[in-house]
């Protein structure tokens, strides 16, 4: 009897005390140790998933950090744990890592998941994890914007790793087959479903794909839903609330409408569950006309070496242009185009073994010389203002994505209530795709938000 | 009391590492769960950080939420035609066809059956992805329509097909086993006085394996109900058309990040399961 009672005991104690619970950081915790261990996380793995970024933390970082610690006579073990999951599964495990007391000393994140960590205390400030010190000459590189990317209530979590911003990408040769020009630039949706019919005539290709449904995760909300409803004049989250069943979201899920229920677009590859995979391979054996993507799309997917999908002929075959408001100065901030942007951000884990050191690895991971070499010769938007000036005058897609689209980008509200919002806007649109009107949508849409972030929330 | 003669110290001494195991393993995360599945627990945001325990709303919720009840109408389907009747049925045809077969005719068959039973589940979900999928999936090609999006179109017909062909192995080994066991004379009358197959089955066979039909059918009904491999196959889509309850329960917890809320759906699910097994020991029970 006593041993059932004493059973129950530990069970009950260990039922109280597992969930939640906070623990006290020594931000100056083991800054003399002459060996230290620190892993980097990161959704890259060699040969695959963002395969240049794994090659470089494995073959630069490790033997490159290791090396300056030697030379402080410090033996550093740096390991560098590999993924290749789907975002939405890798943001799983970091947060489950985090919240027992796990995972690596430097993790890399979407900005987008700061907040809802943040607010679980599953990350911390820097400040608070390192302590002071977090001072560090690179902040100057890094524009306020971007650096907004590592910040959440205020305070600053992470260093942010770059951003990027979104444009329309069209393949040239379709273009010349349907009779548009190759110079295409559309000024509001009529002329992209114009585009779209014209290539309708050819067979076998899919006019315009823009992503929808939730098998497609985020991307359907940050490469479809943000830049549309962008385009029609109110971004999702304004003045403390978030947006319900607006006219604007409507005029938005109509859009899809007219494309999925027009035959302008594929709804079966929208419902897909590899179907941004298959979106990919699509375009890159030149069956998908025009495509709302990330820069990302043109520096790794149809990248001619070393893309998912590559493009052997992507200079010459791959056209880009502004993605336009619903109608000439329609979009937010009276604007004729639109984008929207985000990035990823480097955080310290704050149950590391070794803040000082962890943070010393992370100045490293974003100096000039790091960030110069992680590019591999090829273009990219990095965090670092010295970086971009010197490397994306070699590209024409970077270079007008940081000329003409940062300007006129819109980053998303850092709300942890924004992954939410985001499954629910996902949700409404995979029902325009699967025949339900707009209205309807937009009905459900509403319910969906309320029951996710509270009737008060919405506006 | 003491029959195995070992006295009670050393007889809880014997037992106790297995209780042990039991209760780490099954008590506590029985436990856990049920704990889990009344607070709003969440794995990120402020709900992560000071859960609330929030009583039976999530159960109300479940049960009023149409996603949830869309669910649990899928799985009746996935099990009723996947199992209660698809393996069933397939099982029982083939082990009582293989019966007079030649032996190497019936070894091979019993073995190609029993591959697809014993393949890793991602193996066969990615075999089957071939098989199904657009464009250059083998079933389109074969039926010249490469445009069929298979898992796309006929999600839970694909999915119900699916596990009847991975599933009707263990129907098909225990069936063959149980038809050992009909006496031969019975069967021998049967053709003797001229019964058709259909009569031998129902009147001869069937009274002799009436318990092996019921424990099949409850084991594979529970296992069908339980199965995560759709997930792999179409994880629930397109649209939750093919969302049955664990790949719900799954996408709560993981990608909803509801801990809470999935508990619950957990706990309703293993309730379920209660049912079903209660409802089939008193058949069993009739039997006796």
């Amino acid at each position: 009897m006593r041993t059932k009672a004493f059973g129950l005991l530990a069970v009950c104690a260990l039922l109280t005390g597992c969930l939640g619970g906070t623990q006290e950081t020594d931000q100056g915790r083991n800054a003399d140790a002459k060996e230290i261990t620190l892993t980097i996380v990161a959704n890259a793995a060699l040969g695959g998933k963002n395969a240049r970024g794994a090659n470089w933390l494995q073959n630069w970082v490790v033997p490159k950090f290791t090396e300056l610690q030697k030379a402080k006579g410090v033996t550093a073990t740096i390991e560098f744990e590999q993924n290749g999951a789907g975002d939405e599964d890798f943001k799983t495990k970091v947060a489950l890592d985090l919240k027992t007391g796990g995972g690596g000393d430097i993790i890399e994140i979407d900005g987008i998941w700061l907040g809802e960590l943040a607010q679980a205390g599953q990350v911390k400030p820097l400040d608070e994890v390192v302590g002071t010190g977090t001072n560090w000459d690179g902040w100057n590189q890094i524009p306020q914007a971007v650096q907004a990317l590592g910040e959440f209530d205020g305070k600053r979590y992470g260093v942010p790793m770059g951003t990027d911003g979104r444009v329309l990408f069209f393949n040239k040769k379709l273009f010349a087959q349907a009779g548009l020009p190759a110079d295409w630039q559309p000024r509001s949706w009529q002329d992209v479903l114009d585009a779209g019919t014209r290539l309708k005539a050819l067979p076998g290709v899919t006019p315009i794909q823009l992503n929808a449904g939730t098998a497609m995760g985020e991307a359907t909300t940050m490469q479809g839903v943000l830049p549309a409803l962008a385009g029609t004049g109110r971004p999702i989250h304004e003045n403390g609330k978030w947006q319900g069943d607006s006219s604007n979201v409507k005029d938005v899920l109509g859009l899809y409408q007219r494309i999925y229920g027009g035959g302008l677009g594929d709804p079966v590859l929208q419902q897909e569950a590899k179907g941004r995979d298959r979106s990919f391979t699509l375009f890159s054996e030149n069956r998908i006309g025009i495509l709302l993507e990330s820069d990302y799309f043109w520096r790794s997917v149809v990248e001619p070496k070393n893309g998912v999908a590559k493009m052997a002929d992507r200079d010459s075959a791959v056209g880009w242009a502004l993605v336009p408001a619903r109608q000439a100065g329609a979009g937010v901030g009276g604007q004729d185009f639109v984008s929207m942007s985000g990035g990823g951000v480097r955080v310290i884990n704050p149950n590391t073994k070794y803040p000082r050191q962890a943070w010393e690895l992370m100045q490293f991971l974003n100096s000039a010389e790091a960030v110069k070499e992680s590019l591999a010769g090829t273009a990219q938007l990095t965090q670092r203002q010295d970086v971009n000036d010197e490397v994306l005058k070699g590209d024409p897609v970077l270079s007008f994505v940081a000329e003409k689209v940062l300007p006129i980008t819109r980053y998303r509200p850092g709300l942890a209530d924004y992954p939410k919002v985001s499954a629910a806007l996902q949700q409404a649109t995979a029902d325009v795709v699967s025949g339900k009107s707009p209205d309807d949508a937009a009905k459900a849409y509403r319910e969906a938000l309320v029951k996710a972030v509270g009737e008060d929330n919405v506006g | 009391m003491d029959g195995s003669g070992l006295g009670v110290r050393r007889a809880v001494g014997f037992v106790a590492p297995a209780l042990v195991l039991i209760g780490v393993f099954l008590v506590f995360p029985a436990l856990w769960t049920l704990y889990i599945g009344i607070t709003n627990y969440q794995l990120t945001g402020p709900a992560a950080a000071n859960p609330r325990v929030v009583g039976l709303d999530n159960v109300v919720n479940a049960v009023r939420d149409p996603l949830f009840t869309n669910s649990v109408w899928l799985t009746a389907l996935f099990v009723l035609f996947s199992a209660v009747i698809g393996q069933n049925a397939l099982g029982f045809g083939l082990a009582w066809l293989l019966r007079t077969v030649r032996p190497w005719l019936r070894r091979t068959v019993e073995a190609f059956v029993l591959l697809s039973w014993i393949l890793p589940g991602t193996v066969v979900a990615y075999l089957w992805f071939a098989v199904l999928s657009r464009d250059t999936g083998t079933l389109g090609l074969l039926l010249g329509q490469p445009e069929t999006a298979w898992l796309v179109q006929y999600p839970m017909t694909s999915l119900i097909i699916f596990n009847v062909w991975r599933g009707t192995a263990f129907s098909m080994l225990l069936y063959t086993s149980a038809l050992a066991a009909v006496p031969p004379s019975q069967l021998e009358t049967a053709r003797l006085v001229g019964a058709s197959g259909w009569q031998t089955v129902r009147d001869v066979v069937f009274p002799h394996i009436r318990g092996h039909v019921l424990t099949n059918t409850l084991l594979i009904s529970l296992w069908t109900a339980n199965d995560f491999t759709p997930f792999l196959l179409t994880a629930g889509g397109p649209n939750h058309r093919s969302e049955v309850l664990p790949v719900l329960i799954y996408r709560q917890a993981l990608e909803g990040g509801q801990l809470g809320y999935a508990s619950a759906m957990s706990i309703l699910l293993l309730l379920g399961n209660l049912v079903i097994a209660l409802v089939y020991l008193r058949l069993l029970r009739r039997r006796a």
